[in-house]
């Protein structure tokens, strides 16, 4: 493996070959002999482990957009080699992994990684590194300012926004009095912090809190205890569980009086809203966030990328139409990637020298229009935080299928800023 | 000087040599197998010597880790300090372990001591508040520093995963030789004959604990400041059979065996990656083959085919 | 809700789990008991059985409770043949050692999870009950496929006490238990004796899986909590009895589900494991097991 996309003469170790090429880097030519090498990007990929499902859809999502990329001619004109790596979903191997791609296999960027655990367990070697990490996570970790300058979420939008962008809609059309039920774990906190203080912004209230602990399979006994008093059912669940849950939330209630019930759609993301068992769902509200169903106003670029990664307008895979994708997800790896491209052209990015220069072009990006880059909807990136914003859709199971009822606006999400990395050293 | 001291001191000057050749990505990699393989050394000083099969020891590793990313985060200590204190953490839990679970023996134990790991992990995600739960937290860059050295950056860090790994081999070796090892190893071959000696295998067993206990909290302290992250995934069951599996891999009962088996295990999976996407299988089927041809481990097995000197 | 329904619906749930986990853990008894070795790859055997259900219903054409029916009898009868094989390859090979197994099988289960991640993938996908009844009762909906599985689960322990108390296969079970090498010397082929015990567990573990797959869904990963589980009700109730496994599952599967209405889940799960710890370091051959 002998690519040399110019390695900073400070590294102390001898690479094989490395030798023969560090004489070439002072020739004038060398920058114009490698501008048509490719560019590599590092993909941390759950291939194996808890996030495997979302990892099978993060892969193709990724390989289609690089397809589009490449045809489109590339980054600067050179082609694109995206390299993945599988991390197991594991902290400790995300680490590893990490290193792999920004040390051995001389990637210039790496994104990818979605659970949280795994992001922060990377990041901090990502930063180590000197290497632009960008996310496809939804959480809130990297506008937190609790990672580093060189960690970026640009292609998907965060839990706390995504929560806080809920509560205005849901106390004015579902109810006032919430009772939420999550996963004891620390996505789960996130959204029973930001929502319960949302929506008492809205004024409204959480009147209780089931948490869940996280291996639970089987919900039954927690369902009890939902007050009566309770309009809104607010749920969120992760996991394998995930269809067990909304069929016992299904089999308690059955046909009789029930709250109004409002889920994130990672209660049932790859799972097919018109499974047995899920009947009840019909008339209950999802967040969602990218709608699954093709909606009659999709625009061209929804229809593009759908034809692209080659997902049918129910959101199932066109080859098996009992194959349900992770939609309100994967849209983040597409968009990420194209994030990379305008990043690299706007600094002008040539070998891992730039790599720097690259981050502060991203951090100066602030309205990203709809398009094919970005089939999901408008954008908003705050440099300093490091994460962008956008359009939420709440959804309505009508006939056993989501139709969208209602799009916030990006400031809906928005919220104080905890961080700004742009006055951190790199 | 004896062969056995001689062949540690050569491995510790090979690995000191090492950093200056490795590329960049074995570099890290030696840093954190050394860090592991003090974990695994102390599983070996439980396990191999002593008999104690464990699958808690994720406990005391995430003990020495959580102590000293909280200590640094939560308290403000900065690294020596809170280093101190994942090392008696790592004590601490030990000795509580083993008062209890030390009354039990074989499967019974083997099971009390994954009861408590089990406990000790959702203790975690109880205590979410500070501890963040599963997603754990980063440990900032700064106070990764200790006596002014930068332990994040790459030659300083390698420099302390290796002063760490080569105290906790000499040491280990220096056990071996000892009353204290040899009464352990005593434990393992036979307790009652032992026992009929005048040897008190409670108090024995419990000293191998705690010193097994010892260098597990110090890999765990180690690994949180010199990698910068404490999570939960640490004090999973995966973690206590990791340990387990780089001693059986390297050789139970030996002091080398340990950093063997990390080694190999860290590079069966990196490399079987690279080839397939089926790298657990290829993890599977490389225990059953170690099991079926090569029972005592490598290095086990090299000493059983002529050098009975190697400790 | 009030608290007397609460109560109920925390019993009712606690009895499903306590029979599936009482036949998950028969199966692990009986491998303990007469082979005195750790199998840490039985709750693969639990995944197989779930995930080759789900090949099954998938493809077999019917009503949902035709390829239920067939999956209840072909399921355990390839998840023991592959325990069978796996028996005779390995672990006979290396003489039930304790050690060497544990590692044999923590090397099997991960074999076996990968071929499940390779031929059946990542997701979670449900398997249809075979029957879709909903009970009303005064206070709350109940699933009655959940209530069947429990009287199947006392029905499939009742042919097992049958097997072992009754029957000449039982009786050279429990005689190779009680003393290996006295019932080699009366002619019982002891090797053969395993790889059946061994076969019969994962059958078992097999069947507990198929039962319980409409109500969880298969997933390749689904085995990491009925081994454990499956480890604390044998060793609980005490190696080598099966009253005590089945005591100790009811035990077991009723307290989860009360303690849980009481305290947060957590902390009544962080209770639940130091109270098993507690159970063991002062009474080490558990509730039936005979004293050391």
């Amino acid at each position: 493996m002998t690519k040399l996309i110019g390695m900073t003469p400070s590294r102390r170790s001898l690479l094989k070959g490395m030798a023969a090429t560090a004489s070439a880097l002072a020739l004038p030519g060398f920058v114009q002999a490698q501008s048509s090498a490719p560019i590599k990007l590092g993909f941390q990929l759950h291939r194996t482990g808890i996030g495997a499902a979302y990892g099978r859809w993060y892969e193709r999502t990724t390989q289609a957009a690089l397809k589009v990329l490449n045809d489109q001619g590339g980054i600067n004109g050179r082609p694109v080699e995206v390299i993945f790596e599988d991390d197991g979903t594991d902290p400790k191997r995300g680490a590893e992994v990490v290193e792999k791609l920004a040390s051995q296999a001389g990637c210039d960027a790496i994104f990818g990684p979605l659970f949280s655990h795994v992001v922060i367990g990377s990041a901090p070697r990502a930063g180590e590194l000197k290497v632009p990490y960008l996310v496809c996570s939804e959480g809130f970790h990297v506008a937190s300012g609790k990672l580093n300058r060189w960690t970026m979420q640009p292609g998907i939008t965060d839990v706390r926004a995504q929560v806080t962008a809920m509560a205005p809609w849901v106390s004015q059309n579902l109810g006032k009095k919430i009772t939420m039920v999550f996963p004891d774990y620390a996505f789960g906190h996130d959204h029973r912090d930001y929502f319960t203080a949302a929506i008492a912004a809205q004024g409204g209230e959480v009147i209780k809190h089931i948490a869940i602990p996280p291996t639970e399979t089987s919900f039954t006994r927690y369902l009890p205890q939902i007050p009566k008093e309770t309009e809104v059912l607010y749920h969120v669940m992760v996991g394998p569980a995930v269809l067990t849950f909304v069929k016992e939330l299904g089999e308690f209630y059955g046909t009789g009086a029930r709250p109004e019930i409002f889920g994130f759609i990672d209660s049932l993301e790859a799972v097919d809203t018109a499974s047995p068992g899920l009947e009840f769902l019909e008339g209950t509200h999802f967040w969602e966030g990218h709608c699954r169903v093709k909606q009659a106003d999709a625009s061209e670029h929804e229809t593009f990328y759908r034809a692209a990664v080659g997902v049918d307008d129910n959101g199932a895979s066109i080859s098996d139409g009992k194959d349900v994708a992770t939609y309100a997800h994967m849209f983040s790896c597409w968009e990420t990637l194209f994030m990379i491209k305008a990043g690299m052209e706007a600094a002008g990015y040539q070998s891992t020298a730039d790599r720097q220069k690259f981050v502060e072009a991203v951090e100066a990006m602030t309205t990203i229009p709809a398009s094919q880059a970005h089939p999901q909807g408008d954008k908003v990136f705050n440099g300093k935080t490091h994460q962008v914003f956008g359009h939420q859709f709440i959804s309505k199971v009508e006939s056993g299928k989501l139709m969208r009822v209602h799009t916030t606006s990006i400031e809906d999400g928005m919220y104080p800023d905890a961080v700004d990395y742009t006055t951190m050293a790199f | 000087m004896t062969r056995a001291l001689a062949l540690h001191i050569a491995v510790l000057v090979a690995l000191f040599a090492a950093q200056y050749f490795l590329p960049p990505y074995h570099h890290t990699n030696i840093a954190r197998i050394m860090v592991l393989a003090v974990f695994a050394m102390g599983y070996n000083i439980a396990f191999g010597y002593t008999g104690l099969l464990s699958l808690g020891h994720a406990l005391f590793f995430a003990a020495g880790l959580y102590a000293t990313g909280l200590g640094i985060e939560l308290w403000g200590l900065s690294a020596g300090p809170a280093l101190l204190l994942g090392l008696l953490a790592g004590v601490a839990i030990a000795a509580a372990t083993g008062v209890l679970a030390l009354r039990t023996g074989g499967v019974s134990f083997m099971i009390v001591t994954l009861m408590f790991a089990q406990a000790g992990y959702l203790t975690i995600l109880y205590f979410g508040a500070y501890t963040r739960g599963d997603e754990g937290f980063v440990i900032t860059r700064a106070a990764r520093n200790l006596g002014g050295v930068d332990l994040s950056s790459d030659t300083p860090r390698y420099f302390a995963a290796l002063i760490l790994f080569g105290v906790g081999l000499l040491v280990n070796l220096a056990l071996t030789r000892s009353n204290l090892g040899r009464s352990m190893i005593a434990m393992r071959e036979n307790e009652e004959r032992s026992r009929m000696l005048g040897y008190n295998p409670f108090r024995i067993k419990l000293t191998a604990l705690v010193i097994s206990g010892l260098y597990a909290g110090a890999a765990g302290a180690a690994y949180g400041v010199l990698f910068g992250y404490v999570g939960a995934s640490f004090a999973t069951i995966q973690y206590s059979i990791l340990p387990l599996l780089y001693v059986l891999l390297g050789g139970a009962g030996t002091t080398l065996g340990p950093f063997l088996g990390a080694l190999l295990m860290f590079y069966l999976i990196d490399i079987s990656s690279g080839y397939t996407t089926a790298h657990l299988f290829v993890v599977g089927a490389a225990l059953l083959v170690l099991v079926l041809f090569a029972p005592k481990g490598i290095l086990g097995w090299v000493r059983d085919k002529g050098a009975k000197w190697l400790p | 809700m009030d608290f007397g329904p609460f109560l109920l619906l925390a019993l009712m749930e606690g009895m499903v789990m306590a029979a599936v986990l009482a036949l998950t853990a028969v199966g692990l008894s009986l491998v303990f008991g007469v082979m005195r070795v750790v199998n840490v790859a039985h709750g693969e055997f639990f995944m197989l059985g779930a995930v080759i259900a789900w090949f099954v219903t998938h493809y077999m054409p019917g009503p949902p409770a035709v390829g239920f029916a067939a999956a209840l009898v072909i399921c355990p009868l390839i998840v023991g043949g592959i325990a069978a094989l796996s028996d005779t390859l390995i672990l006979k090979r290396l003489k039930y050692d304790p050690e060497a197994t544990i590692v044999a099988t923590i090397g099997l289960s991960y074999i076996f999870q990968q071929a499940a991640l390779t031929f059946y993938g990542p997701d979670a996908r449900p398997v249809l009950a075979p029957f879709d009844l909903r009970i009303q009762l005064p206070w709350f909906g109940y699933s009655g496929y959940k209530i069947a599985v429990v009287f199947a689960a006392l029905a499939i322990l009742m042919a097992v006490w049958v097997l072992i108390t009754r029957t000449r296969a039982g009786l050279i079970m429990r005689a190779t238990q009680l003393d290996r090498n006295t019932a080699r010397a009366f002619g019982i082929n002891v090797d053969r004796v395993y790889a059946a015990v061994f076969a019969l567990g994962a059958g078992l573990a097999a069947v507990a899986a198929v039962l319980i797959v409409p109500i969880q869904q298969a997933h390749y990963l689904m085995g990491h909590d009925p081994l454990l589980l499956s480890f604390i009700v044998v060793i609980i109730g005490g190696l080598g009895s099966l009253r005590g496994t089945l005591v100790a599952a009811l035990v077991i599967g009723l307290s989860d589900g009360v303690i849980s209405v009481f305290f947060s889940p957590t902390l009544a799960k962080i209770l639940a494991t130091l109270l098993v710890a507690m159970v063991l370091v002062f009474r080490p051959q558990g509730l039936f097991g005979a004293k050391p």
